[in-house]
């Protein structure tokens, strides 16, 4: 704030040269933003085109051979790829409802209630966000490997859950301390109970807050390479698949898989953004 | 149980269940890594706590270059995410308009893709006779003897490319938070566009600086990804070796040593950032 404060020095100038000071920032800004967008966007432009890329015995090559569409038709076409991605997708559906059984209560705690215990919560969850993925993920083999626990999608699911409450209770709270508290009490005055109230009341108004966290859990989970590289043993997942897959060659159904994904991504996006645009008008 | 205790243990019930889930699977685990780093043994006859502490003077005296190394590599890369970012998130945040959302979205779209993929993009990006390379190569733009796989920029620019949606998200939100109203004083008060942005604008966007910068800072010292995917034997960090140690070796204790030592780096790094700005400060920008 002092920065902001009044040493600035005063500085008379004509208006026309301050209008043309600023002109170049006009247009040297934007095109820069698009150069980083473009930047952005290549290596994703990379998976969509290789995708397509013909691929004779079955690794996709540096080199472009020509396109062809036969990959997404025989996107499940290798048992240990589809086999990966459906446990990544179990993963990701189990570990953001767990998320969400577990989160979105303590979020509620956190947002209405001053209670003991608060400040180490919210630094356990701090250091669960901001703590690197190798270091989670060597603890929690550290744990395994101590209580002689068989690692697997079990392990795995403990990890994603791990670090996926930390994020559901970020996103819900935030939703939930914008609440007012007198809405609820509004209704318990109608004579809900409090479970009533819970249930009409302020669960509906959280809704955009849980679908966000449930969201972010699933994206985080379905992504997440490191920690789960720690955990799995010998089992797959897509992300664990393709890193595999890097030393061996890359089939082109990593490229369709990838893409897949990053469509349905975006589409999802694509409406939540629509929606918040038309809840906002 | 009468109304106001009831009140009383609603949030330590509320709490409860997540709490217990966090103590034993994100703290107690953290305190197993010091457990096993302390322990002696091979992978075939088990190992024994035997508080050995010998084995961090070796990981130190071993893997002091890749640990200098990592730090190298992070501390670059949070510095260009970050001078490629902030402008971006600036012109989002005061002139975006009514499209604030959409090129949003358009910074966050490699968050739609996976991270190896993504990585992996890159790898066909920068190999030498790949889409971009290649066809300069090709057409004599860039000089045949050229290689950029397995250095350690290959491995920096894709731990930056991979940290700029997690900069330009916090910066963005920080940016988006000034009081326009600031903003427009000092112009009032005649301040040159370039003083206003780098005596109002910078400084009070100092929070959302600071918590891209850690978040994209913690997360690249500990990555293996992108050294592994991209680089070469000369820029292995230390993620790849406390990887390779617990998953390939099996040396446990050697690579919590090295785990618990990242770990104790990490968290210094965390800690004076929330005496900093507080706890909660990174959870309002992640």
């Amino acid at each position: 704030m002092t920065a902001a404060g009044a040493t600035a020095p005063l500085r008379r100038q004509p208006l026309e040269a301050k209008a043309s000071r600023v002109r170049p920032a006009r247009f040297l800004l934007p095109a820069y933003v698009w150069l980083v967008i473009a930047y952005t966007i290549v290596p994703i432009a990379i998976m969509v085109v290789y995708s397509f890329n013909q691929a004779p015995n079955g690794r996709v090559g540096f080199a472009w051979q020509g396109a062809t569409t036969t990959w997404y038709s025989q996107v499940f076409s290798l048992g240990d790829l589809t086999n990966a991605f459906e446990h990544s997708l179990e993963l990701a559906t189990a570990s953001s409802l767990i998320s969400l059984v577990l989160g979105v209560p303590l979020a509620l705690a956190l947002a209405r209630h001053r209670f003991r215990g608060t400040v180490l919560v919210d630094s356990v969850i701090f250091i669960d966000i901001a703590a690197p993925s190798v270091v989670v993920g060597a603890a929690l083999l550290s744990f395994f490997i101590t209580l002689n626990v068989d690692r697997g999608l079990l392990t795995i699911l403990i990890a994603h859950v791990a670090f996926n409450v930390a994020f559901v209770t970020v996103v819900v709270r935030a939703r939930a301390v914008g609440l007012d508290p007198a809405i609820e009490k509004a209704a318990a005055d109608l004579g809900a109970g409090p479970w009533t109230a819970f249930r009409t009341v302020t669960l509906p108004l959280l809704l955009p807050g849980i679908i966000a966290g449930a969201l972010l859990a699933f994206a985080m989970s379905i992504d997440d390479f490191i920690i789960t590289q720690f955990v799995a043993g010998s089992t797959l997942t897509f992300p664990l698949y393709v890193y595999g897959a890097v030393k061996t060659g890359i089939p082109p159904q990593v490229f369709v898989m990838g893409t897949l994904i990053f469509a349905v991504g975006v589409l999802i996006a694509i409406v939540n953004v629509v929606m918040q645009r038309r809840t906002q008008l | 149980m009468s109304v106001s205790l009831r009140n009383r243990l609603t949030p330590y019930l509320l709490g409860l269940p997540a709490s217990v889930y966090l103590a034993i699977f994100f703290v107690v685990p953290l305190f197993a890594v010091l457990s096993v780093s302390l322990e002696t043994g091979n992978y075939d006859s088990g190992f024994v706590l035997t508080w050995n502490w010998h084995e961090y003077v070796s990981a130190i005296q071993q893997y002091h270059t890749q640990f200098v190394r990592s730090f190298e590599y992070a501390a670059i890369s949070t510095g260009l995410s970050l001078v490629l970012a902030y402008p971006i998130a600036y012109w989002i945040a005061f002139h975006g308009g009514r499209h604030k959302s959409t090129y949003l979205l358009l910074i966050l779209l490699p968050f739609f893709v996976s991270f190896v993929i993504r990585t992996l993009a890159w790898e066909f990006i920068l190999s030498d006779n790949g889409i971009v390379l290649g066809t300069l190569k090709n057409w004599h733009v860039l000089p045949e003897s050229l290689h950029v796989l397995s250095t350690p920029s290959a491995v920096v620019a894709g731990l930056t490319y991979n940290a700029l949606p997690f900069m330009a998200l916090p910066l963005y939100v920080g940016l988006e938070r000034i009081d326009r109203r600031l903003v427009q004083a000092a112009g009032d008060l005649y301040a040159r566009p370039t003083s206003s942005f780098l005596r109002v604008i910078v400084p009070l966007s100092a929070p959302g600086i600071f918590a891209g910068f850690l978040l994209v800072f913690v997360t690249n010292v500990g990555d293996y990804v992108n050294a592994s995917i991209l680089g070469g034997p000369g820029t292995t960090m230390i993620g790849n070796v406390i990887q390779l140690q617990y998953l390939d070796n099996f040396d446990y204790p050697m690579a919590a040593a090295l785990s618990s030592l990242l770990i104790a780096g990490t968290l210094i790094v965390i800690f004076l950032y929330a005496r900093a700005f507080g706890a909660s400060q990174i959870q309002e920008y992640a």
